[in-house]
């Protein structure tokens, strides 16, 4: 249970590709204006400049990639030099990468660090106790769900009150808890405190530095950091994203325009896409198309005020997505008028648009008006969600044979 | 009786000259809402649809007696909005605005349960008890129909989907509850079984989840202990992918955890029935009824 608790809390900022990710540099950029202990050393673009930073730091440094995933160094996207030719030489491999399907546009040259200790600092949501939770492990390194596996008893936690600040004691304790002594307690709970003050100001979803370093020589150094902050909060960080000068989400061509109009849209391996009102109808739809025994391409929420103009153009969006074989739209429309999403249909099939077959299903106004529309042009409009799912899934294998 | 809002609440619209505001005042006193309030700052004398505004709560309060609000407030100034009415001790204080910031969410969440007062969502549909004729919310009124079952859901067009699927089968509602569909939201699923087990006029309830967070799980985990009321459960997201964020913000599977799978065993494992299809609820209703 704990473990279940734990990976909870900390996986769900991870993985959706909603929250504005910063890079590392970023967010060492933001660490470095509340005074974090970082390690010497800055971004660089081309193999050159990696070569420049190499210099000024004066001493064999890591070479490191900057992607916005977990798994940059199993990919080989961190690697280390002894000297300025040798990080060049690494940066012009690395910047040829391509980390989780994405190209790797610059990079960061650090001093190598000499390691006594490798530790785990966050702080993120904890949705279910709806409150903030600041997380430490003297057992830093390897990922905290692989911590939280195999030894989940070396994971503090403490939940910040929603109505206050993180103490200063409460930092304490969990510097002592992690199992820290002497001056050490002082200057981690500092760093605690530190990441505090960023994720207040900055609206953080997820903060990570892993691994937090304790040097050799004493020190603690943010190694790594990670920092997603909450897209619903970005109207109060415009400053910060002006400076970035670059998208907030990486998104494909199809992914673009669906937030442009304001839909949700997700992609997945199936062959069906499935366009309708809600986030909750549109899973339920998904998974009736699986009953039947099909499989979704596309996950695709028009949002509220399902008009035809709207629908047309998620089935516009939706035909972009070179897996699609046929489309189910499906409309719980209360003031949705049925008529007019049809002839937005018909229109739109006349133009050559949509060249998969497509079944809907609609509740709301003028539904008669609408059906006889669309059976006049050939488009199945059936009354039930199982019954359009079920069509569909008949004419995506259609499609195959 | 029924939960949450009857025929005595008094309704507060927050953000009334908006559009949304204004749509949807109209829509839920065409309904029967007993709306008798608005209110934007500066707009102090107006009306709409003659619903007098105020400028603040307390002035709202004071003149109209005001007993709960619905809020239409834009995104940023909502927690803001639903501090105001929480300090006018309003309740229930439904919060309709979606994309409100999470740190405004968990700060307004817990103003309002140390003041033991109902925040409903943010991001939600809002509430409806048919049988009063009152609705605070945003969902098509037809769909629901006066009956004896609990509603409550995390999202809003699949309940009107089920809720039209229990009015076709003649099973009516004593009120429907929508959630909302964030991660952090006020009122939670196992306070909402908790409201309708405790309600004589709730004879059974249908929960409404998806995948993402341990609601369900929660509210299962209490039902097998300390509720004998019937109840029927769909969840929405079985072929969800891991990781993804499915239209709601809330919706999202978490490396093992916020699956389909684990919410439907634990319905289960309470003895509550879990239907495949939206249209299974109604079905598996007239079973245990």
């Amino acid at each position: 249970m704990v473990e279940a608790y734990v990976q909870d809390i900390l996986h769900v900022p991870f993985c959706g590709d909603v929250f504005m990710k910063l890079f590392e540099h970023e967010a060492k950029e933001i660490f470095r204006t509340f005074g974090m202990p970082l390690p010497l050393g800055g971004v660089a673009y081309t193999p050159e400049e990696a070569r420049t930073r190499a210099i000024e730091v004066g001493k064999p440094v890591a070479v490191k990639a900057q992607a916005l995933t977990g798994k940059r160094g199993k990919a080989g996207g961190v690697r280390f030099a002894n000297t300025p030719e040798e990080a060049e030489a690494l940066a012009k491999d690395i910047l040829a990468m391509r980390i989780n399907d994405l190209p790797v546009k610059s990079i960061l040259v650090e001093e190598k660090l000499s390691i006594q200790q490798e530790i785990y600092a966050g702080i993120t949501v904890d949705r279910n106790e709806r409150k903030y939770v600041v997380i430490g492990s003297a057992a830093g390194g390897m990922s905290i769900e692989e911590l939280a596996e195999t030894s989940p008893g070396k994971i503090i936690k403490r939940h910040v009150d929603p109505l206050g600040d993180l103490q200063a004691y409460e930092a304490r304790e969990i510097a002592i808890d992690m199992g820290f002594k002497g001056k050490q307690i002082n200057s981690l709970a500092g760093l605690f405190l530190k990441l505090w003050s960023i994720v207040e100001e900055y609206d953080v979803e997820l903060t990570e530095i892993n691994p937090l370093i304790l040097t050799t020589d004493g020190r603690f150094l943010a190694a790594d950091a990670r920092l997603n902050i909450d897209d619903n909060a970005l109207f109060r960080h415009k400053k910060l994203i002006e400076n970035m000068k670059r998208d907030t989400v990486e998104q494909n061509e199809r992914e673009k325009l669906a937030t442009a109009e304001g839909m949700a849209y997700v992609e997945l391996d199936g062959d069906i896409a499935c366009i309708c009102n809600g986030a909750g109808l549109t899973m339920a739809t998904l998974d009736a198309v699986s009953i039947y025994g099909g499989k979704a391409s596309t996950f695709l929420d028009l949002g509220g005020g399902a008009d035809a103009e709207r629908v047309e153009k998620g089935v516009e969006i939706a035909m972009k997505y070179d897996k699609v074989k046929a489309i189910l739209v499906n409309i719980m429309g209360g003031i949705t008028r049925c008529d007019d999403v049809a002839n937005g249909i018909v229109s739109a099939k006349q133009d050559g648009d949509i060249t998969v077959p497509l079944v809907i299903r609609m509740v709301g106004t003028n539904e008669e008006e609408g059906q006889r529309i669309l059976n006049e042009a050939g488009i199945p409009f059936l009354q039930t969600m199982e019954e359009a799912a079920q069509k569909v899934v008949t004419l995506a294998e259609g499609e195959d044979a | 009786m029924a939960v949450l809002i009857d025929k005595n609440s008094r309704v507060l619209v927050q953000g009334i000259t908006g559009s949304q505001g204004t749509f949807h005042t109209k829509a839920m006193l065409d309904y029967g809402t007993n709306i008798v309030a608005g209110m934007t700052p500066g707009k102090l004398g107006e009306e709409v649809y003659g619903v007098p505004v105020y400028d603040s709560v307390k002035q709202a309060k004071r003149e109209m007696d005001v007993t709960a609000s619905i809020i239409f407030v834009p995104a940023p100034f909502a927690g803001d909005a639903a501090l105001e009415a929480i300090a006018a001790d309003l309740n229930p204080v439904v919060v309709i605005t979606e994309h409100v910031p999470v740190q405004d969410e968990m700060r307004v969440i817990h103003v309002a349960r140390a003041k033991g007062i109902s925040m409903i969502g943010p991001n939600t549909p809002g509430i409806i008890t048919p049988g009063a004729k009152q609705k605070v919310g945003i969902m098509p009124g037809h769909v629901f129909a006066d009956g004896k079952v609990g509603l409550m859901s995390r999202s809003g067009t699949l309940t009107y989907e089920i809720a039209a699927g229990m009015t076709n089968a003649n099973i009516g509602i004593s009120t429907a509850i929508g959630l909302g569909g964030d991660p952090c939201v006020g009122l939670t699923t196992i306070e909402a079984v908790k409201m309708f087990s405790e309600d004589k006029d709730t004879k059974a309830m249908v929960l409404v989840g998806e995948i993402g967070g341990d609601a369900e799980e929660k509210a299962a985990a209490y039902m097998k202990d300390h509720v004998d009321k019937p109840a029927v459960a769909f969840i929405a997201g079985r072929t969800a992918p891991p990781g993804k964020r499915m239209g709601h913000a809330g919706a999202i599977i978490s490396g093992s955890t916020g699956t389909a799978a684990a919410k439907i065993a634990a319905f289960k494992d309470a003895g509550i029935p879990v239907g495949d299809k939206p249209s299974d609820v109604a079905r598996l209703l007239e079973e245990i009824l």
